[in-house]
């Protein structure tokens, strides 16, 4: 078929020639596969039919509106054991994508730290962030997942000797517990505080970049914004009066009250899928970094950049370019490794829906179709995002 | 008149001054070059402090090496109950696999060890001939040994398979199964022709967009019902069948960074000698590509063997599953085994990929001809 040479299969008559052209080859051999694939799907299709109709097995997504009858430990929206299906698959749904933000926060954070680390000229620290590198990277998810769950957390001190962080943080073999702001009447001032802050933000960047594309005058852009993002919602609870109190977990018999409790499997599951993904993000940075030419720093340099100045108008847009696609991936590999709370009993997606729900329905097909469904999408508009960032941030080469 | 004096000989050269050579100039230098940095080694100094001397604390100091059950590990300063793993080492090495057969087990590692040295070690010559030894003798032959039934062979049904064995094989296959799916696949993906890119795109898109557990559920749970009545497939192969689909559609990227890092030269040499499609991607093409991702396919390997351990969850019992499994083993309950179990389930797992990964390293530097 890479054989594109019409030229050199002249039109004498014939089998043989017939044969050896190009477009009647392509032409079989697409018939064939297009054959091969719907014989496959049709033999598939019918034994599935034969074998559900044999063992009595309801087909269809009408499961989706049934009683659900089992509870989930954690949920972020409304669910009783008499909510639905499709309530259920919800409530994983949210689970999943919870400790996927909560990991990929994480892990870009440390991943960042442990990849500058990585470089840095003191001996002790780069050495330190290769071996955190080395290990992490070459064990299973999987692994330590467990470790950290069953060996870890759930070896933990019972409520009454928690380990106390301060600021009324206490982590025990019922998770961890965090204070829990509140905010009382007249707060709606901080959110309008905030919303006025980022327009305000955007506003002067803009005004910012045309007034140096006119005519050269800089304006600390960065400054400002972060005084006027932390000083607006601060002036708003002043306002206000600060009317944020903050509820503390506190000790109640067996068990802790009041505060923010995290369940251990969300405690464990965070925990090590943002060490092990950081690990990868590390490298990421790293190579990143490297790849900015040291040219581009001395030209910066000759230029009369200082140091600070360099790495924000010269390294890092360039580094950003190269780490953003594959540091897309990982987050998106984080999200799929979340799946992994299977192992540990956390509520997401495949534990509540291709666990729980399809053992008590039975229906296979329909349950992991629309799992597989979730993931594919939530795959295809991260490729999607890559795509239109590359294209956005393609070199323009001469 | 004389000169009361004239020096013959040069004066021996001083050794250069203390501060900007030797040990107090490299601390100097790489510890404490400023504040910032200094603060930085308490850091550092700290953490090693806080996680390295627990851990040696844990693992040797107050190890129990030697003990014939439990009562060896109790105690309240107990570390690493080693004993433990020394009394399960021969199921976490072969599983329940009969201990009267377990030479056949040795004899497949023996030959995967001296094979792949074969084939890793660029000096052996013959890389052709041992690449298919690998690639189709080997899995054939150690098939045959590992189950058994023929040959005078006892059979061992796969069900006693497990350990390090099971990861072994399921890695292993998972690779093997998914090279010339993966080349295919790979070929499509660039082929002119439209139906059979879209549909290589969509297979690979497919199954590098889900989770390798929902690849698993799906073979373990879906594929029963796909079959026609009769045939039924055991719990290992469907496995197998899982992790040699969700594999080749990485593998097929892989070895598409190769193709593409082929010069177009090269493709259009090959047609003006007269060559064909099959051809040219036999003789010319892939040679040179799959030579060129081989640290992509050894990394694929590694988090291929990573990701075995996904396999305890539809309850096969490899490495980490039969570490796993042992914990509820009423003599060996202690504090501290789980942790040990998965010290040296994690150190066995970290000693494979981290010297693969070196070796994809090696590999990278040798065929990186740009810096000659």
């Amino acid at each position: 078929m890479a054989v594109q040479n019409e030229v050199r299969a002249p039109a004498t008559n014939g089998g043989r020639s017939l044969f050896y052209d190009p477009r009647v080859r392509g032409f079989v051999f697409q018939a064939a596969l297009i054959v091969l694939v719907v014989l496959f799907v049709w033999s598939a299709a019918s034994n599935a039919i034969e074998n559900l109709r044999e063992q009595n097995i309801a087909s269809g997504f009408g499961f989706l509106g049934t009683t659900a009858g089992f509870d989930i430990s954690q949920h972020l929206i409304d669910y009783s054991p008499t909510s639905t299906y499709g309530r259920a698959f919800v409530v994983g749904f949210l689970n999943t994508l919870l400790v996927a933000a909560v990991g990929i926060v994480l892990a870009t954070v440390l991943g960042f730290l442990v990849g500058i680390a990585r470089l840095s000229p003191n001996w002790l620290i780069a050495r330190i962030a290769t071996a955190y590198v080395e290990v992490i990277r070459n064990i299973p998810l999987l692994l330590q997942l467990l470790f950290w769950y069953f060996a870890v957390l759930k070896a933990l001190p019972g409520p009454r000797q928690s380990l106390d962080f301060g600021f009324g943080i206490y982590l025990n073999i019922r998770g961890l517990f965090l204070p829990n702001p509140v905010f009382g009447p007249g707060s709606g001032l901080f959110d309008v505080a905030i919303v006025v802050a980022i327009v305000a933000v955007v506003v002067l960047a803009r005004w910012a970049r045309r007034r140096q594309a006119a005519t050269g005058v800089q304006f600390p852009v960065f400054w400002t914004s972060v005084a006027m993002l932390l000083g607006l919602p601060l002036c708003g609870l002043a306002v206000a009066g600060f009317p944020v109190t903050f509820d503390m977990p506190e000790l109640k018999g067996f068990n802790f009250s009041g505060g923010v409790g995290l369940e251990p499997e969300f405690v464990a599951l965070a925990l090590g899928l943002s060490l092990y993904t950081a690990s990868f993000i590390a490298e990421i940075v790293r190579g990143g970094i490297n790849a900015v030419s040291h040219g581009q720093t001395e030209a910066a340099n000759a230029l009369g950049l200082r140091g600070a100045l360099t790495l924000r108008l010269v390294v890092i847009p360039q580094a950003m370019r190269v780490i953003i696609p594959p540091l897309t991936n990982q987050f998106l590999n984080l999200t799929k490794n979340s799946s992994l709370a299977v192992a540990i009993g956390y509520p997401d997606l495949v534990s509540v829906f291709a666990g729980t729900v399809l053992n008590q329905t039975g229906q296979a097909l329909e349950v992991i179709f629309i799992t597989m469904l979730v993931y594919l999408a939530l795959s295809l508009a991260t490729s999607a995002f890559m795509n239109w960032f590359n294209l956005r941030m393609a070199l323009v080469e001469r | 008149m004389s000169i009361a004096y004239v020096r013959e000989t040069p004066a021996e050269a001083l050794p250069p001054p203390s501060s900007t050579s030797g040990p107090v100039a490299w601390l100097r230098a790489n510890l404490f070059s400023s504040w910032f940095n200094i603060v930085l080694t308490l850091v550092a100094v700290w953490l090693l402090w806080s996680i390295v001397v627990p851990l040696v604390k844990f693992a040797f100091i107050d190890a129990v090496w030697t003990g014939d059950n439990r009562e060896a590990c109790l105690g309240p300063e107990v570390g690493a109950c080693w004993a433990f793993v020394n009394a399960k080492f021969g199921q976490f090495v072969y599983g329940t696999y009969p201990v009267d057969e377990r030479w056949r087990v040795d004899l497949v590692y023996l030959m995967l060890v001296v094979g792949l040295a074969a084939l890793a070690i660029p000096k052996v010559p013959y890389k052709r001939t041992s690449a298919l030894c690998m690639l189709v003798a080997f899995p054939v032959l150690s098939f045959i040994l590992l189950q058994g039934g023929m040959f005078g062979l006892e059979l061992v049904e796969t069900t006693r398979w497990g350990g390090l064995l099971v990861t072994l094989v399921v890695s292993y296959v998972g690779i093997v199964a998914s090279l010339p799916l993966g080349v295919l696949l790979a070929l499509g993906r660039r082929s002119k022709l439209p139906i059979i890119k879209t549909f290589s795109v969509a297979f690979i898109e497919l199954w590098r967009g889900v989770p390798l557990i929902t690849v698993l559920f799906m073979s373990s749970v879906m594929l029963p019902l796909f079959l026609p009545d009769g045939v039924s497939f055991n719990k290992l192969l469907r496995a197998l069948i899982g992790v040699a689909l969700f594999s080749s559609a990485y593998m097929a990227e892989v070895i598409r960074g190769g193709l593409q890092a082929i010069p177009k030269g090269q493709f259009e040499g090959a047609q003006a000698v007269g060559l064909g499609y099959w051809q040219m991607m036999r003789l010319i093409i892939l040679p040179q590509a799959l030579k060129l991702v081989i640290p992509g396919i050894v990394n694929s390997f590694i988090s291929l063997l990573k990701d075995t351990s996904l396999v305890l969850i539809i309850g096969l019992f490899d490495l980490l599953g039969i570490v796993q499994r042992n914990f509820t083993d009423a003599n060996w309950a202690t504090p501290v085994t789980s942790t040990t179990g998965y010290l040296f389930a994690g150190f066995v797992y970290w000693v494979l990929c981290f010297s693969m990964s070196r070796y994809s390293l090696y590999m990278e530097r040798r065929l990186d001809t740009s810096r000659r």
